[in-house]
């Protein structure tokens, strides 16, 4: 198990009376996303609990086009992953995100 | 004075010898190995037939079993290598040297005798490139071929899985060479005769019925949303885009996922007359849904599927079938339909580099390639036209002159455990140094694919001009492996503005809506369902 953070400039931030959300399954070759809302300053804060050692910076690219295509803030992500390959965590960042905010990137 | 018949002399011979082991042509189980030892002398080039599914394995393991003090030095010119006994006769030095096609499930076991010199390879082929060899340069002495049933003349009956049998042994038998099948059971009479008694010489009742693979069959249950927007995305980028009518699938989960989206998506693009309607194709049972909502006109098939008889005998419009009713497949035709006939060959890979050659070849297994590099590849003795053979070929700049077949590499860009599906040196090369092979085994040549399709887009590389716009093209639907993010960002959006890459959205589609709710079945059971019950899985598919 490998434990990563990640911390991106927010965009417009997500209303704190959303409640978490939580995506996806954690079977393998799979993840599940848990949004919540939280008081950072606009930012966002990413939280990565992965089965596959040594990705750090793949985790990085992924997330920072995600953010770059989201802009939004003052969110917690926590990501339990099993080992989906990048296509997988983008697809199910878009569904969480759009999940908790109620709309399309 | 020259004499002109040796083979038929030396045929006679082995004839004789063998001749008080045969009532007619009928040889008891028991006295397998004894034939074999006489009708075959060292040197001699055999022909296992082994097919993808069909094998002669009671024969092979007969072989197998020889003492090399008898017979040695065999060349084995066989399509394909499937059970432990086809490479038990090379670490039993009875065999030494082989010409084939595909080995999947023995290729870790093949690079390891050839590491430890007990097999030469002569080269690796595609199907139909090694079936041209048997009428040339690697005639087979004697074949050992595999069949349903037999009469006592010998007339044969292959059931569906038909495959290899009849180019084996056309070849064998008109060369002077030795034909002995191993069949299920013997019968006064066969449903359908095959392959004529008289060009078969002995037949052996096998203990057990032949053993039989169903290489064909994907679990939709195993279909993932990645593979369903990819699958989405062929659809409506390539298949709705070309008009592709005839073509030819591979095996794997991204192309069953795209059988599967023939019914739901490709309807409601009001795609059913206009695309995927003649098949050059195992009988796949993902293609049943497609079949019974009306896509499919016909489908000429390499080999049959295991379960498949029962629907196949049902829908005798659509399939190859005898007059008694099953399925008559034949890999050689079926081959040469991929070939001339098809517009389109679409298929899964195991690494793609930066010219766009494609290989399933991975260090420590030496697994082949089967029909891909035949379908897989631009046929350029083509010379009727097409519209989406024409319109690949206006792409590539050959405006009016000739077409292009369409050649789709479909991959998503990580596979399993992370390993990247896009690489800058194949393993092929290494593989190639290692084995002494005399070309690295490429499946897929660059030049001869149109498309590379991945979750992040389709690379058109039809519409490239120049090697380094091929390279950005590739690179630029390469995902975040270390061959992506290389890319040269500002040459890839050029590119994309082009329409040379089409990202999911430039071709209309929403990667949310990629669901597995699109898939015509979502489980075994499903397409039993879809079959009206016709259809009967293997054992091992089923869950209930």
């Amino acid at each position: 198990m490998e434990r990563l953070e990640y911390e991106f400039d927010g965009g417009a931030p997500v209303a704190p009376r959303n409640r978490p959300t939580l995506t996806g399954v954690l079977g393998s070759g799979n993840l599940e996303v848990l949004v919540e809302p939280a008081d950072l300053g606009g930012r966002v804060r990413v939280e990565v609990q992965t089965a596959a050692v040594g990705f750090g910076a793949i985790w990085q690219a992924v997330l920072s086009d995600v953010f770059a295509r989201w802009q939004v803030g003052d969110i917690r992500v926590s990501i339990n992953d099993a080992g989906a390959t990048p296509a997988v965590v983008a697809l199910r960042l878009d569904q969480a995100l759009s999940d908790h905010t109620g709309g399309g990137a | 004075m020259k004499e002109w018949n040796r083979l038929g002399q030396n045929r006679a011979a082995r004839m004789d010898r063998a001749a008080s082991l045969a009532r007619g042509k009928l040889v008891a189980p028991g006295d397998t190995g004894a034939l074999l030892a006489r009708v075959i002398e060292p040197g001699d080039r055999v022909c296992i037939e082994g097919n993808n599914q069909k094998q002669a394995d009671f024969l092979a393991k007969a072989l197998a079993a020889l003492d090399p003090a008898d017979v040695r030095d065999l060349h084995i010119v066989q399509s394909v290598l499937a059970l432990p006994s086809h490479l038990d006769v090379f670490e039993k030095g009875v065999a030494s040297k082989l010409d084939f096609s595909f080995s999947g499930p023995q290729a870790a076991r093949l690079a390891r005798l050839l590491s430890s010199g007990q097999l030469r390879i002569g080269a690796i082929h595609t199907y139909l490139e090694l079936f041209g060899r048997y009428f040339t340069d690697l005639t087979p002495r004697v074949s050992l071929v595999c069949a349903a049933a037999a009469d006592r003349n010998g007339n044969l009956y292959t059931g569906g899985n038909t495959e290899d049998t009849p180019v084996i042994v056309e070849a064998t038998a008109f060369r002077r060479g030795i034909v002995i099948a191993q069949v299920n059971e013997i019968v006064d009479t066969v449903p359908r005769v095959d392959i004529p008694g008289d060009w078969v010489d002995f037949v052996v009742q096998s203990p057990k019925p032949h053993y039989i693979e169903p290489l064909f069959t994907r679990d939709p249950a195993q279909i993932s949303e990645i593979q369903v927007l990819m699958a989405m995305m062929a659809i409506k980028g390539i298949y709705a885009e070309y008009g592709v009518k005839r073509l030819n699938h591979g095996i794997g989960f991204d192309t069953a996922a795209i059988e599967l989206l023939l019914p739901t998506y490709a309807e409601s693009l009001g795609m059913r007359g206009r695309i995927a309607t003649h098949w050059a194709l195992n009988p796949h049972p993902a293609l049943i849904p497609a079949i019974e909502a009306g896509f499919v006109e016909s489908v000429h098939s390499f080999g049959s599927e295991l379960g498949m008889e029962g629907y196949i005998r049902a829908r005798p419009d659509v399939f190859f079938t005898g007059p008694d009713g099953s399925m008559r497949s034949n890999r050689a035709l079926s081959q040469t339909a991929g070939l001339y006939a098809c517009d389109m060959f679409i298929g899964s890979t195991l690494q793609i580099d930066l010219a766009g050659n494609s290989s399933t070849a991975t260090l420590g297994r030496i697994a082949g390639f089967g029909g891909a590099p035949n379908m897989g590849s631009d046929a350029r003795g083509r010379r009727h036209g097409t519209e989406p053979w024409l319109r690949a070929g206006r792409e590539a700049g050959q405006d009016g002159f000739r077409g292009r077949k369409l050649v789709v590499q479909m991959v998503e860009t990580f596979r399993e455990h992370m390993a990247p599906a896009f690489v800058d040196r194949l393993d092929a090369w290494e593989l190639a140094e290692q084995a002494n092979l005399d070309l690295p085994p490429v499946m897929i040549y660059g030049d001869d694919v149109t498309h590379i399709l991945t979750e992040e887009g389709i690379a058109n590389l039809l519409l490239c001009r120049t090697p380094e716009e091929r390279e950005q093209a590739i690179r630029g639907v390469a995902g975040y492996t270390p061959v992506g993010l290389a890319r040269d960002k500002r040459a890839v959006e050029n590119l994309r503005d082009r329409g040379v890459i089409r990202r999911p959205a430039d071709i209309g589609i929403d990667p949310k809506l990629a669901t597995r709710d699109l898939l015509a079945a979502k489980s075994m059971k499903d397409l039993v369902r879809a079959s009206g019950g016709l259809y009967d899985p293997p054992a091992k598919f089923r869950s209930w």
